[in-house]
């Protein structure tokens, strides 16, 4: 090798520039919601003190951050819970058993992956009105759990890695079928319900419109919509938009750092699949 | 259960396992698809119990008047960020697939905005673009580039490449991690015997890489195709369409329709409209990926 590379350098260059433009609004972002106003005249300056927490303290009584923070988690809760389920019993059922009218279900399983969500609502919008679910917590729920299939893709290209002589082994033994999916298959999809959990929990925390358009009730704010009312209701008021933003950002940012593995690997398995 | 045959057993599970998961399915994507192209063929405002029939009057209407069909010439700029997009994000797959010291740091940095919430990013933004208070303004003139200060989100020309690099921003790391997935995904032997036939560097990338990529590009080119075909978040929380409708999306305009003038028909044929371009999307890819296969 020759010692000196300018191609490594060049390498190394572009990773910082990138660095740098990833890192630059965050950047501006944390430092101004240490300020006070006077001092955002510079705004990539440090503030005066980071133990400045009043624009904390102001958009925690003023942005009802807590109440979304708690509807967020229910609503990710509830949906994982039934997310989970469901998943893994299509990926049994469609995975380990020929039938008649298979082939239908799974095609129109795959079938709707292209079928953008987002086109839908207008139809979608009147069917939870006359399920009486507007404006509540069920609406998401139920879109979230009804609408969106892709755990069902991730567990069926799981399930076909798990060896088929496992289920034949349990049977030779006895063990009912619903017992063979509970206490083999199931624990041993493990791996994909990790990806999933991480992977949704990020996307309905990140998502606006669902919860735009179904729950407009103040009491039902989430991340999203919170900040959208606020940042609308104090406008320019930037040391506050940015203590809200940066509150908002710090639960998926933090568990981003520590489950980053794993969250590579679900947009990885994700996408080789394709 | 296990005192009933296999056989038994097997209907119940096949039955009770995908009633519900399948009942959900036809609810919330079959039946709205079906009764959307219904209403798409009338007048349907939302509420009333009836609606008439008005044939392909709402097609008629998106397809002539240019407030409807014209609002996807304002996506066009998405398309092309989305692009040099791709072509970034690939760029930076091969480096950091390279040996680099620090590289794992740098792919968790880059892949960070992906993971971070979209309207607080949009609102991250609206701070960086801000003419007066702006930090990129800001930057430009501490760099001495006050020529190159703008109003980027008031002026009609470049307000859609400022929304669109948003997107570039937040993605351009999700789009990185899928090309990183295809190049571990190649052999190494590979590599080795053009080492050994003495490629040089870019000539590796360009006649091993490149070629041996083709369906992740296309995946990715896909994901930003109906991306930018479905615009909504950036110009609903940053401009609402503005200024003078420069930023308005199709299916910013199709909500406005069906839920502010309550035209469910009209809105309805926007959709059908949307979904026909994305699966035409899709089948133009899928027909390329097969021609290609059939080919080898």
């Amino acid at each position: 090798m020759r010692r000196i590379d300018p191609i490594q350098w060049l390498k190394y260059a572009l990773c910082l520039l990138a660095s740098f433009v990833v890192l630059f609004p965050p950047y501006v972002v944390f430092v101004n919601s240490f300020k006070q106003r006077h001092e955002l005249a510079d705004p990539f300056a440090l503030p005066n003190s980071f133990l400045y927490l009043d624009n904390f303290k102001i958009v925690f009584e003023r942005a009802n951050i807590a109440t979304s923070f708690t509807n967020i988690v229910i609503i990710i809760a509830i949906t994982l819970v039934f997310n989970i389920l469901f998943g893994t019993m299509v990926a049994y059922a469609l995975g380990r058993f020929d039938f008649r009218g298979k082939s239908v279900i799974l095609g129109a399983f795959l079938f709707a992956v292209i079928i953008p969500t987002i086109t839908t609502q207008v139809v979608v919008f009147s069917i939870i009105k006359s399920l009486g679910l507007f404006n509540t917590l069920f609406a998401p729920i139920l879109l979230y759990v009804g609408a969106d299939i892709i755990q069902i893709l991730i567990y069926l290209q799981f399930i076909r890695n798990i060896p088929y002589e496992l289920d034949e082994s349990a049977m030779i033994d006895g063990a009912s079928l619903v017992r063979i999916y509970r206490s083999i298959i199931f624990p041993l999809l493990g791996p994909a319900t990790a990806t999933l959990v991480i992977l949704k929990t990020i996307n309905i925390y990140n998502d606006l419109y669902i919860p735009y358009l179904y729950m407009p009730k103040k009491q039902l704010a989430v991340v999203s919509t919170t900040i959208m009312r606020f940042a609308s209701n104090n406008q320019a008021e930037w040391t506050l938009i940015c203590a809200t933003i940066l509150l908002i950002m710090l639960p998926t940012v933090v568990l981003y750092l520590f489950l980053q593995r794993y969250i590579f690997s679900g947009v990885m398995s994700g996408a080789i699949k394709g | 259960m296990s005192s009933l045959s296999y056989r038994t057993q097997r209907v119940i599970v096949v039955v009770g396992f995908l009633s519900i998961p399948v009942a959900l399915l036809l609810l919330f994507t079959y039946y709205p698809a079906v009764r959307m192209v219904w209403l798409s063929f009338t007048n349907y405002n939302g509420y009333s119990a009836s609606a008439d029939w008005v044939g392909l009057d709402n097609y008629r209407t998106i397809f002539t008047n240019s407030s409807f069909f014209g609002v996807f010439l304002n996506q066009i700029p998405y398309v092309i960020v989305g692009i040099v997009q791709n072509a970034v994000a690939l760029l930076f797959a091969i480096v950091l697939n390279s040996r680099m010291k620090g590289r794992n740091l740098f792919r968790v940095l880059l892949f960070l905005p992906f993971i971070m919430n979209g309207v607080a990013v949009s609102y991250m933004f609206q701070y960086v673009y801000d003419t007066t208070n702006g930090s990129l303004n800001l930057l430009l003139g501490f760099l001495g580039l006050e020529a190159l200060q703008r109003s980027w989100l008031g002026d009609v020309h470049i307000v859609n490449y400022s929304l669109a690099s948003i997107g570039f921003w937040r993605f351009m790391g999700y789009n990185m991690v899928i090309y990183l997935a295809g190049l571990q995904s190649l052999p190494n032997d590979m590599y080795e015997a053009a080492r050994i036939d003495g490629a040089g560097r870019f000539r590796t990338v360009w006649s091993l890489t490149l070629p041996n990529m083709t369906r992740i590009i296309q995946l990715n080119m896909f994901l930003t195709l109906t991306g930018a075909l479905s615009v909504f978040e950036y110009p609903f929380v940053l401009t609402k369409g503005g200024p003078v409708g420069a930023s308005e999306t199709f299916l910013l305009k199709t909500l406005e329709t069906a839920f502010q003038f309550n035209n469910f028909g009209l809105a309805s044929a926007m959709s059908v409209v949307l979904l026909f371009f994305v699966i035409v999307v899709v089948s133009i890819q899928n027909r390329v990926i097969e021609g290609r296969r059939s080919k080898e």
